[in-house]
């Protein structure tokens, strides 16, 4: 019975693993299901419809059509590892797992493989340092970017004194969650604020204690690194506690519409960072008409402009900019993992050409080089109006304080180049 | 048909008490071992590695496991995946404390710290049982999974609280980290499999596991006959997080190379091992092979045919797989409670008396 199954898979996996000529591949480790499909869902379906619209207005990147192959990882490492390797061989140029536990196991594969990760705002973050990763790109921002946005924000907020305030850091017991914490407290040593951590473990429903916690301690800022269930639970609490909602920060994974519209009205005035600013594009209108009205909306299609698919969008036309860079630094449109790292590494945003892809102001201007690949860092807050239904963004974007993260950077990345044998170099 | 046993006599005692009695049964095992260890290797490629082979093996070795305690010794657990996250972070230290030493060692030094563990855990055992004593295992599980991710001591308190596995060779080969062959990673852990599913089909043939079995069956009739119970649980905890410390250990060292443990080895591990002794069959070494099999194919031939061959929504695919395994369950646990084994063992004494069965 057994070989039998294994023989209708073999021939499963030829079928599947039948090369297509030509063709942009790009793989999308999605995930629909579980505890954090609500997150999910829409990144992916921004990440989709984008590709889908470059197919249908432009012929693809290049004049190279471009094939998605989404698989399913339901946020869970293993399922990412079997993505991962079935779909490598396909010819897959770049991979965006949107997951840090998937990123952690996908970097010394795909470094041995030498197909570039593009993790954006998540992730590892020392992968700045791009001569000890050369194939793992965190630009615009990543984590310890974001504890500091978030930082400097308050600081704005205080009038540029944050001593003796006290800060609580409710956190994703994981990898994810566990992230910022080394910048927060550097920073909290160098700013005078007191920082208190409260873990919740996966999936995050129950919170009950930390936030008794938090009522007891009251804490004049709250910040969150949380995903999925746990965001809208966390809110719910927040509400339910009576703690300020305005003194309440989420980070970008924890500020989308379906985290807040569980709470209603009480959610009103939560802030969350964001790298990506959220407000109608016109090249959301092209989605709408060349990919949505022809039926070959990813999804059900009713994501269109919400928070994360705009972020899934920001992503994919990250993922297509550095593979028109690719193209033209190497004259061939049919490119290469390894041409598409070359452009990743030379990548440059700037002002005129988001304006030029109808999605003027979307991010920060940032250019990437072989020493850098972790952008400009920039973050911008944006706040819950819960009578319209909108985030409405607060500021602009906010520098983050590089003279903290950059030797917690190079500290990291030596560390890991010391345990893995890498002589830190540009490729 | 397949069995023909005229003829098929023992002359000795030895011969009479070996493993495979039946000519056919033994030819096919040889058959079978002899493809894993000289056909399979030379064509196994990453996927067919990471995808299929890599994790069969080493959840038939945690299947293995459980069964030895739940199936063999009727002590139902619920701490699988704490005490593979034992195996894993033992293996971990070991590797990064003492790096000049073969990770082979490492791995079994992995397996016997967790049957300490593990034999901690099994006191209870002694006093509770049933319901309650799932209850006792489920707080190690949750304790264990607690322990790891708040003491930085266990993860060398990296900032991620994740455990990477450093590079390690065997005779030269990288078994562990991302330049690691597939055929090496599917040998290392075959090997592991071979020796853990010969050593567990003996001790269940012998003394201790006729004790075990004996404790199942009905410990107060056990008793009076001269079993001791707390040998008999104790060591069954002892021997069962033994194998499911070498599989926690090569599942993060061998197979995904990083882990996080409340991720890796969170409750659904637990159930997912006592699902695959429950579908491969209670109280059977071949059962946990069946039913690590099957629900290591199941997801993986699901998405083939459904997203790859029919082109079906992802999702779907993923929540269909959830509601085929809940229904096989069921199905199971209601109509066949022995598994897949039992199946197979209807099966094949038919094929034996073949063409007259009853």
């Amino acid at each position: 019975m057994k070989m039998k199954t294994l023989a209708a898979m073999a021939l499963g996996a030829t079928m599947a693993a039948a090369p297509a000529m030509a063709e942009l591949v790009i793989p999308d480790l999605s995930y629909r299901t579980g505890p954090y499909a609500a997150g999910g869902a829409p990144f992916s379906d921004g990440y989709q419809d984008y590709f889908a619209l470059l197919n249908a207005r432009d012929g693809g990147i290049g004049g190279e059509p471009v094939r998605i192959v989404e698989c399913e990882t339901g946020y869970n490492t293993e399922k990412g590892v079997e993505c991962y390797e079935s779909t490598k061989g396909e010819g897959a140029l770049i991979y965006q797992p949107l997951s840090t536990g998937i990123t952690y196991q996908l970097i010394p594969k795909a470094t041995a493989d030498q197909i570039p990760i593009h993790t954006m705002g998540y992730g590892r973050t020392s992968a700045a340092n791009g001569e000890v990763f050369n194939w793992v790109f965190n630009y615009p921002a990543n984590y310890w970017d974001a504890a500091s946005v978030a930082v400097n924000y308050l600081l704005e907020e205080n009038s540029g004194d944050l001593s003796g305030k006290k800060i609580a850091l409710v956190y994703h017991n994981s990898a994810y969650g566990k992230e910022p914490i080394r910048t927060l407290e550097a920073l909290s040593e160098m700013h005078g604020f007191e920082l208190s951590q409260l873990a919740v473990d996966h999936p995050g429903q129950e919170q009950k204690s930390q936030w008794l916690q938090i009522r007891r301690e009251r804490p004049d800022y709250v910040l969150m690194w949380g995903w999925g269930v746990m965001n809208q639970v966390a809110v719910q609490e927040a509400a339910n506690i009576g703690f300020p909602m305005e003194n309440f920060i989420g980070n970008w994974w924890a500020g989308a519409e379906h985290d807040v519209t569980p709470a209603g009205e009480a959610a009103n005035g939560y802030k969350s960072l964001n790298m990506n600013r959220v407000v109608d594009y016109p090249v959301l209108a092209e989605i709408q008409s060349l990919v949505h009205d022809a039926g070959n909306a990813a999804g059900d299609g009713s994501n269109l402009g919400s928070v994360l698919y705009v972020r899934g969008m920001y992503a994919a036309m990250l993922a297509a900019e550095a593979i028109a860079k690719a193209q033209e630094i190497h004259g061939v449109s049919d490119v290469t993992p390894a041409m598409v790292r070359d452009g990743m590494a030379a990548l440059e945003i700037t002002e005129a050409r988001m304006a030029e892809m109808g999605m003027a102001g979307i991010g920060p201007e940032f250019a990437v080089s072989c020493q850098n690949h972790g952008g400009s860092g920039q973050g911008l807050v944006q706040q819950w109006n819960a009578s319209a239904g909108v985030w409405e963004p607060l500021t602009d974007f906010i520098s983050p304080d590089k003279s903290v993260i950059e030797p917690l950077i190079a500290e990291d990345s030596a560390a890991f180049a010391s345990e893995n044998n890498i002589t830190p170099g540009c490729l | 048909m397949l069995y023909r046993e005229a003829g098929d006599f023992k002359t000795s005692y030895v011969a009479d008490s070996q493993t495979f009695p039946i000519a056919f049964d033994r030819y096919r095992y040889w058959a079978i071992l002899a493809i894993a260890f000289l056909v399979i290797p030379f064509f196994i490629n990453d996927y067919w590695a990471n995808a299929i082979f890599v994790p069969f093996l080493i959840y038939a070795i945690a299947a293995i496991g459980l069964n030895i305690l739940t199936g063999y010794c009727g002590q139902v657990s619920l701490g699988t995946g704490g005490f593979m996250a034992v195996g894993a972070y033992a293996c971990y230290k070991l590797m990064t404390s003492f790096p000049d030493v073969s990770i082979v060692i490492h791995i079994i030094l992995a397996g016997g710290i967790t049957a300490a563990v593990g034999a901690a855990f099994g006191l209870p055992s002694l006093r509770i049982k049933g319901f309650y004593l799932a209850v006792a295992t489920l707080a190690a599980q949750f304790f264990l999974v607690w322990l790891f991710n708040k003491v930085s001591w266990f993860y060398n308190y990296s900032a991620s609280g994740q455990i990477n596995a450093p590079e390690r060779f065997v005779a030269g080969v990288a078994v562990t980290g991302p330049n690691t062959a597939p055929w090496a990673q599917y040998m290392i852990c075959l090997v592991f499999l071979t020796v853990c599913a010969i050593l567990a089909r003996n001790l269940t043939r012998g003394t201790i596991g006729r004790s075990w079995m004996a404790i199942r069956d009905m410990d107060i009739a056990a008793e009076i006959i001269g079993v001791n119970p707390l040998k008999a649980k104790l060591t069954a905890f002892a021997v069962s997080s033994f194998f499911i410390g070498i599989s926690g250990a090569l599942f993060f060292a061998v197979y995904l190379g990083a882990v996080e443990v409340g991720e890796a080895f969170g409750i659904q591990k637990s159930f997912l091992v006592l699902f695959m002794i429950i579908i491969g069959g209670l109280g059977s070494i071949f059962g946990s092979f069946a039913g690590a099999a099957f629900l290591v194919l199941l997801p993986v031939a699901l998405k083939v045919i459904g997203v790859d061959v029919l082109g079906w929504p992802t999702d779907l695919v993923a929540h269909l797989n959830l509601v085929i395994v809940g229904a096989l369950i069921m199905f199971f646990l209601i109509k066949e409670p022995h598994g897949l084994a039992q199946l197979w063992r209807l099966a094949k004494e038919k094929l034996r008396l073949w063409p007259f069965p009853y």
